[in-house]
């Protein structure tokens, strides 16, 4: 029997196998029909997970000791355009958020005023697709509340974020559902470890969306919009990470 | 396990032909699909690793906080894909283990109704005593697998290894998958006090996915061994060959 297939047989077959399995992974992620199966992955973990929790799961919240005595920035680290530059020598004074897309009440809204709006404090870990985990402490308004203020109107199905941050001469965008977007823990946190939010963490104003990785954690917001498609933003994929790398726009896991 | 009585089918395969019906199909379909699930989860987990390759232990760890583990950039040609792209590999790896978790459900229930988790892999407490350890040891140096008067059975280093892959290695590779998940925690925060945070988590999936690693090299070493020929097509066809040296 063995001598039908000799040992040495198997093994160079398992080994040039194994290369060409490899080999042929990269061609199936290249094949247009092929890719659509392997990014159904997304949408089915998406539908897992949200059956899975509630709504208003919240993600775990630490107490202080338990925080990372040194949390590392990541992705831009300060937008140095002469915009950005201007707004920073002028402490924000003049930056305004701007709420728009599809809502009844468009705002403009400084900082000032994003200051006296009811603001939640959370502790919570900080996840990079790349697998390291840094614990802060944020806080700032719900994003609902601002949403609420501006008064989404019934066709609006995602939120967008434009930042200050420059990628290829684009103006970073993220976005997010309703279900995130209204969570208790999704805020526009203003100030980290109980001072002002710093540059290299996205000075003014950086979105927090705790049940999700850290590329949708937009820094440096400028404007929000309500939007009924992503088809509309960026290459249509919702971020510009989704866009240019085909992250999944769903970062739950 | 002397004394445990053949199933008249077994009986009656036996003396007449030398070819016994071994693996359920339920066995066979898991084996390839597993086969191919752990060769991607692996070859994409380690291309993931190369985004961070620090490990630590505890509820947080970065690039300033201590790494119990560092290493260098696992090489291209073991890596899905090939060259660096953690966006590809994620979605080869979070695709994967879909298939990886599920068929390890389905398996499990397949195998609890079909009784070949009571019927094979039951480790009987006999088969821990002392003598029956070593004497099974003596045996597999020997490269002797099969008990002759009972050549279905799996003796007890088979038993033991099986029932540790499935039901603890596999089951951990899942749990400290999930709890790498930020959705998931908010959904099941039991994960991380079971496992000791995120980043112990995300070490102890890399530990299991070694030793699964481990558990691969060796099996197809044994495969080799015992007749890869036999073996393969038993694990197709779900018939086998008894050896003749031990029939």
């Amino acid at each position: 029997m063995s001598s039908i297939i000799t040992r040495r047989g198997l093994l160079t077959g398992a080994v040039v196998g194994g290369a060409g399995l490899l080999a042929g992974c990269d061609k199936v992620a290249n094949d247009p029909s092929l890719r659509k199966i392997l990014f159904s992955g997304e949408k089915m973990n998406m539908g897992l997970q949200r059956a899975l929790m509630n709504r208003d799961a919240l993600a775990p919240e630490f107490r202080p000791d338990q925080m990372s005595p040194i949390f590392r920035t990541n992705g831009t680290r300060n937008p140095n355009t002469p915009d950005y530059n201007a707004m920073l020598a002028d402490r924000f004074g003049d930056w305004r958020l701007q709420v728009g897309g599809l809502v009844t009440r468009p705002l403009s809204l400084s900082l000032a005023q994003i200051r006296t709006i009811p603001a939640r404090t959370q502790i919570t870990r900080h996840d990079c697709v790349e697998g390291w985990s840094a614990i802060g402490k944020w806080h700032g308004p719900m994003l609902g509340t601002i949403l609420k203020a501006a008064g989404l109107r019934s066709d609006a199905r995602y939120i967008v974020f434009t930042c200050a941050d420059l990628f290829g001469g684009t103006n970073y965008y993220e976005s997010i559902d309703l279900i995130d977007a209204f969570h208790p823990q999704t805020i526009l946190a203003w100030a980290m470890n109980n001072a002002v939010l710093d540059v290299g963490h996205g000075a003014p104003l950086r979105l927090r969306v705790e049940r999700q990785l850290g590329y949708k954690h937009a820094k440096y917001v400028m404007r929000i919009d309500a939007v009924a498609s992503l088809a509309g933003i960026g290459k249509g994929k919702g971020g510009y990470w989704e866009d240019n790398v085909d992250y999944d726009w769903y970062a739950g896991i | 396990m002397d004394d445990a009585p053949l199933s008249p089918e077994a009986e009656a395969a036996h003396p007449p032909a030398r070819v016994i019906y071994r693996h359920r199909l339920a066995t066979r379909l898991w084996h390839w699909v597993n086969a191919v699930a752990i060769f991607i989860l692996l070859g994409s987990g380690l291309m993931i690793f190369n985004a961070h390759p620090h490990l630590y232990w505890g509820i947080y760890g970065a690039n300033y906080d201590h790494a119990w583990l560092t290493l260098p950039q696992w090489p291209g040609w073991l890596t899905i894909p090939a060259n660096y792209n953690l966006a590809i590999a994620r979605r080869w790896h979070l695709l994967f283990a879909l298939v990886f978790a599920f068929g390890l459900l389905l398996f499990m229930t397949a195998s609890l109704i079909n009784r070949h988790f009571q019927r094979d892999l039951r480790v009987r407490g006999a088969e821990l005593k002392p003598r029956n350890l070593r004497h099974d040891l003596l045996e597999h140096i020997a490269l002797r697998f099969h008990d002759p008067k009972d050549p279905r059975a799996f003796n007890i280093f088979q038993k033991l290894s099986y029932v540790l892959v499935i039901f603890l290695l596999i089951p951990l590779m899942i749990l400290t998958g999930l709890t790498m998940s930020p959705a998931m925690n908010a959904a099941w925060p039991w994960l991380l006090d079971l496992f000791g945070g995120r980043q112990s988590a995300r070490s102890i999936h890399f530990i299991v996915a070694a030793a699964l690693t481990g558990f691969t090299v060796v099996h197809l070493a044994l495969v080799i061994i015992a007749g890869s020929w036999n073996e393969v097509r038993s694990m197709i066809t779900g018939r086998w060959t008894v050896p003749e040296d031990e029939a």
